[in-house]
């Protein structure tokens, strides 16, 4: 016994050293799944509270292109209005019923990163007002990413430029399915993998979200097709996607709360335990 | 005593908010931005207490980690360069380095030049092995570690000067 203790006295600096290691290098393998969200994250009242003041002083020097932004998006929902042929068209049968299928909360990112190839998002928005994981998250040009970890007051959005998203997306004309990953090079691009050969792509085809989850609704913009070519492995086609996106200037983001979601996760489960 | 232990508390403090308000934005080409918060772990004193270097890179690394949003790896990295700093010393300042007075925050000299840069070397390596963490990014990780090593070189040694203690 007393030797144990003398052993774990003796090297108790090697033991400290070890005990903390372990800790940090499971942090780090946690923080590489996808599936488990981390422990640590900038959504909490520490860090995000700090994020905030800072872009409290920030925000201002981008108020200029803020504001184009939203002229330019008002523009553009302008322009639908007022080709609606019929006004009354303007009450969608949605809202007559009073169902709403997808609501959007505003939000502000309050830190950006895009320097590494894990890349996540701070917004100042969270659980308080209805945010939860896996939402989407989308701005006037088209997609940001999806909602990792919310703490009252923030979250963590992990960025479509983080090479372990993967989103459901189509190509606008055809309706061929692939998935949107990043490859971890160029912030103005990502890539558009497995799509089929029947598909006719053409370099400027729109890219957008697909139906097929229940994060995004249909027909979200993603970008445009830069550049195709043919995988060796796979025989499927890579698309160059150029985003519409600026996702080294974001400001305001929505988040995107579908009524459906939980509807569909319950149903999911449900099937999942019947098999 | 007692005073280096609140120069230590004041360090800690200040390059963690340097780096978190002003070098964690500068993304130069897109994607390099220094690390001179590791100053702490090499300006700690030579005979201070090897717990306290050990716990506090630790919680340093940990704290980082929470800004960028990076699971363990900055912890990770301080850990391992705060564990080696002695070799590193040794290395470069010779085997009786304990004796002699080191003080890094003085007149460039070869020594201390090098003793910074393997420090930061190492630093970065094992940051963004752990960061990236696939070989499929072999380049990226190299090339990541030669260009930020660079930059952070610079400006740690530009801090040292700034904040070198006025002689006499």
């Amino acid at each position: 016994m007393q030797q144990i203790f003398s052993f774990l006295f003796k090297n108790s600096y090697r033991i400290l050293f070890l005990l903390l290691l372990f800790l940090s290098l499971g942090l780090t393998i946690q923080s590489h799944s996808y599936h488990k969200s981390k422990i640590i994250s900038s959504a909490n009242f520490f860090t995000g509270g700090i994020y905030q003041r800072i872009n409290n002083v920030n925000e201002y020097f981008n108020l200029k292109s803020q504001n184009d932004e939203l002229a330019k998006e008002n523009a553009r929902l302008k322009t639908i209005l007022f080709n609606l042929k019929d006004t009354t068209k303007l009450h969608f049968p949605d809202s007559i019923l009073g169902v709403k299928k997808n609501q959007l909360i505003v939000s502000k990112v309050i830190h950006n990163s895009y320097n590494v190839h894990e890349n996540f998002l701070t917004i100042n928005t969270g659980s308080k007002s209805g945010i939860k994981t896996d939402m989407g998250v989308i701005n006037s040009a088209g997609i940001i990413g999806i909602v990792d970890k919310v703490s009252p007051n923030y979250a963590t959005v992990i960025s479509i430029l983080n090479i372990q998203s993967k989103i459901n997306a189509k190509i606008k004309k055809s309706n061929h399915f692939g998935s949107l990953i990043w490859n971890g090079k160029n912030t103005g691009y990502v890539q558009l993998i497995d799509v089929p050969r029947l598909a006719g792509v053409r370099k400027g085809d729109t890219i957008v979200t697909g139906g097929q989850s229940h994060i995004f609704p249909e027909n979200i913009g993603i970008g445009t097709i830069d550049k195709v070519y043919v995988d060796n492995e796979t025989n499927y086609y890579t698309l160059d996607v150029k985003l519409f996106n600026d996702m080294t200037n974001l400001g305001y983001v929505y988040i995107i709360k579908s009524k459906d979601r939980e509807e569909i996760i319950n149903l999911e489960k449900q099937s999942k335990k019947d098999e | 005593m007692n005073s280096a232990l609140i120069w230590n508390i004041a360090r800690f403090i200040l390059l963690l908010m340097a780096q978190v308000l002003i070098f964690n934005r500068i993304n130069l080409f897109g994607y390099i931005n220094p690390f001179p918060y590791i100053l702490f772990i090499i300006l700690y004193p030579v005979n201070g207490n090897r717990y306290g270097l050990l716990l506090s890179s630790f919680f340093l690394g940990l704290i980082m980690d929470m800004f960028c949003n990076s699971g363990g790896v900055h912890a990770a990295s301080c850990l391992i360069l705060a564990n080696y700093r002695p070799y590193i010393f040794k290395f470069s300042f010779g085997l009786s380095y304990e004796y002699q007075t080191v003080k890094l925050n003085d007149v460039l000299t070869p020594e201390r030049f090098s003793f910074i840069l393997i420090a930061v070397v190492l630093h970065h390596f094992t940051l963004f092995i752990l960061e990236i963490f696939s070989f499929y990014f072999i380049w990226d990780i190299i090339e990541r570690t030669i260009l930020t090593t660079l930059f952070t070189l610079i400006t740690c040694i530009i801090i040292i000067y700034i904040i070198k203690p006025s002689k006499r």
